[in-house]
C-alpha cells in the first residue's frame, strides 16, 4: 500500500530524514518508535505534504501513485490520514462545519456525491460515540479549549468520519488518560483494522500497542529505520531502552 | 467644500492621493443624514461593491436611548471610503461593523467620528480588513467624549489579515476624552494567514481555496456578529467571500 524508498528530507535546510525505507502492506499495522528528535513527526509531515518539508531524495508510492507529486489535500482525498502530534486549534470554525466540508471535498475529488447535513450529522454522532466524545464538543470550534486528551480523541473522531485507507498516527496516545487510551485503542481497531487498510503508529510507549497490536515494530533513529522486529521489539525497548537495543 | 482633501489632512492620511485628485468636490458635499428619535432602533447594511465605489458620508444624530447600527462591506475594486459621523444622546448606542476586503492596488477605508455628547452612551466598533496584492485597508476612528458624558463605554477593535506581502493595513484611533468616568477600549492587530491551521485543513482534504474561505469567514465574522438578522448577516459574509474569490 505504501512504499517509502531511500527518502531524504530537510526542514529549514537541515537534513532530518536520511535515506529512510519502509514498506507497509494492506492489512498491516506498523509501529514506529524512536528517540526524541529522531524525525518521526518529520516523516509524518513529509508523507502528509506539509509546506516547508522538502524532499531531497527518494520516493514514496501510495496505492500505485507517486505520493510526493500530490498536494496535501489530494493526498487526503486519496485516502491518507495524518493524526497530529499537536492538533491545531481553529477559532471561529466549528468541528462539524470543518469536517463536513473536508469530507465533501474528499468525496468530490473522488467523484462521489456529497453527504447532506443530516447524513453527515448521523455519521459524526456515530463516530463521536465510538470515541466517547461528547457531541457538544463536535459543535465547538476545532480543538479550541479542548484538553490534550480531548484533542487526541477528536483526531480519532475525524479519522472515523473521513474513513481513510492509510493512517499515520503521530503519538495519538500521548496525553490520554488510562480509560481514554483504551477507548482510542479500540477506536483505531474499529476504524482501521481491515484487510484493505493499514496504519503507521508513531509512539513512545508499549501501552497503546497492548490494544492495537502491531505486525511490525521499527526503530527510527537519526532519520532512518535502524531496526525492525515483531511486537516483542517494543517490549524490549520498554525494558532496556534505545541504547541497549540498538547496540545489540 | 472648497478644496479637495489631500493626504496631509489628518482624516485622509492613508487615502490614495491619486484617487483624491480624481474626486469631484461635489462628491464630498453629499451627506446622508438621519436623526433617530428617542428609543428608536435603526440599522443599515451598506454594500460598497463595484456598483458603489468612491466616497460615502453618513451623519447620524442618535436620540436618547436610541440605537444606530451600521454594517458595512467595502469590497469595490477601486478607492472606497465610508465616513460615519455620529452624535450620541443620553444612553444611546452606536454599533459599527465593517469589513474591507480586496486586492489590486486599491485603498478601502472606514473613517468614523463618534461623539459621546451625553452620559451613559455606548459605542462598539469592530473592523476587519482582509487584503492581498498591493491593497490597503484602513480604519480611522475618532472618539470624542464630552465633559458631561460620564459613564460612556466605547470600544474600537481592528484586525487585519494580510494574505500577501504587498498588502497593508493602518489603524488610527484618536481619542479626545474630557469626562473622567469613562471606559474606552481599543485594540489593533495585523497578521498573516495561520499556516498551521491552513495545513491542518489541507491534511483533512480541504483544497487551499476552501480552507482560506473558512479561515477568512471566521476572521471577518466578528465584525457582523452583532447583526441581529442571520440571513442579512450571512448575505454580508457571502458578499465578502465572493470578493475573496479572485485572491491569489
Ligand atoms: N521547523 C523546524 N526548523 C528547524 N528544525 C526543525 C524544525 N522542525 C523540526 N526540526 C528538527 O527536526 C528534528 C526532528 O524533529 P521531529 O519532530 O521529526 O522529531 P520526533 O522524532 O517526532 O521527536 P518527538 O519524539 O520528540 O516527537 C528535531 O531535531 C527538530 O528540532
Ligand atoms: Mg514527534
Amino acid at each position: 500500500m505504501l512504499t517509502i524508498e531511500n527518502l531524504s528530507a530537510t526542514v529549514a535546510d537541515k537534513p532530518i530524514l536520511n535515506g529512510l525505507s519502509l514498506t507497509v502492506n494492506a492489512g498491516e499495522i506498523h509501529a514506529i518508535m524512536g528517540p526524541n528528535g529522531a524525525g518521526k513527526s518529520t516523516l509524518s509531515y513529509v508523507l502528509g505534504g506539509r509546506p516547508g518539508y522538502e524532499v531531497t531524495g527518494g520516493s514514496v508510492t501510495f496505492d500505485g501513485q507517486d505520493l510526493l507529486e500530490m498536494d496535501a489535500h489530494e493526498r487526503a482525498a486519496a485516502g491518507l490520514f495524518l493524526g497530529f502530534q499537536y492538533p491545531v486549534e481553529i477559532p471561529g470554525v466549528s468541528n462539524v462545519q470543518f469536517l463536513r466540508e473536508a469530507l465533501n471535498s474528499q468525496r468530490k475529488a473522488r467523484g462521489q456525491d456529497p453527504l447532506s447535513g443530516g447524513e453527515f450529522l448521523k455519521l459524526a454522532k456515530d463516530k463521536a460515540a465510538l470515541l466517547k466524545l461528547d457531541m457538544d464538543m463536535m459543535k465547538r470550534n476545532v480543538n479550541v479549549g479542548f484538553s490534550g486528551g480531548e484533542k487526541k480523541r477528536n483526531e480519532m473522531v475525524q479519522m472515523g468520519i473521513l474513513d481513510p485507507k492509510f493512517a499515520v498516527l503521530d503519538e495519538t496516545d500521548s496525553g490520554l488518560d488510562i480509560d481514554a487510551l483504551k477507548t482510542v485503542g479500540e477506536g483505531i481497531n474499529a476504524i482501521m483494522r481491515a484487510p484493505d487498510k493499514a496504519v503507521l503508529l508513531i509512539t513512545h510507549y508499549q501501552r497503546l500497542l497492548d490494544y492495537v497490536q502491531p505486525d511490525y515494530v521499527h526503530i527510527l533513529a537519526k532519520g532512518r529505520i535502524v531496526k525492525t522486529g515483531g511486537p516483542d521489539l517494543a517490549r524490549r525497548l520498554e525494558d532496556e531502552g534505545y541504547d541497549e537495543v540498538m547496540a545489540a | 467644500m472648497s478644496a479637495l482633501p489631500t493626504t496631509r489632512d489628518e482624516d485622509w492620511r492613508y487615502a490614495d492621493a491619486a484617487e483624491l485628485e480624481r474626486l469631484a468636490p461635489a462628491d464630498l458635499d453629499v451627506w446622508h443624514e438621519a436623526t433617530l428619535a428617542p428609543g428608536e432602533v435603526r440599522r443599515k447594511d451598506l454594500l460598497l461593491d463595484d456598483s458603489h465605489p468612491g466616497v460615502h458620508r453618513v451623519r447620524l444624530t442618535v436620540g436618547e436611548g436610541a440605537r444606530a447600527e451600521i454594517f458595512a462591506l467595502a469590497s469595490a475594486s477601486s478607492y472606497t471610503r465610508l465616513e460615519v459621523e455620529v452624535e450620541l444622546g443620553r444612553g444611546a448606542h452606536f454599533q459599527f461593523g465593517g469589513v474591507t476586503i480586496g486586492g489590486g492596488e486599491a485603498t478601502r477605508e472606514f473613517v468614523t467620528r463618534v461623539s459621546h455628547a451625553e452620559p451613559n452612551g455606548t459605542s462598539d466598533q469592530i473592523v476587519r480588513a482582509v487584503h492581498w496584492g498591493g491593497a490597503t485597508g484602513n480604519f480611522l476612528g475618532k472618539l470624542a467624549v464630552a465633559r458631561d458624558a460620564q459613564k460612556t463605554d466605547a470600544a474600537q477593535n481592528f484586525r487585519a489579515l494580510l494574505l500577501e506581502r504587498g498588502a497593508s493595513a493602518n489603524a488610527k484611533p484618536e481619542l479626545e476624552i474630557y469626562a473622567d468616568d469613562v471606559k474606552c477600549a481599543h485594540g489593533a492587530a495585523i497578521g498573516q494567514m495561520d499556516e498551521a491551521a491552513a495545513y491542518y485543513m489541507a491534511a483533512r482534504g480541504l483544497p487551499p481555496e476552501a480552507a482560506r474561505k473558512l479561515l477568512v469567514r471566521a476572521f471577518i465574522a466578528d465584525a457582523y456578529a452583532a447583526h441581529p438578522v442571520e440571513a442579512e448577516r450571512d448575505a454580508l459574509l457571502d458578499a465578502a467571500l465572493d470578493a475573496l474569490g479572485d485572491a491569489a
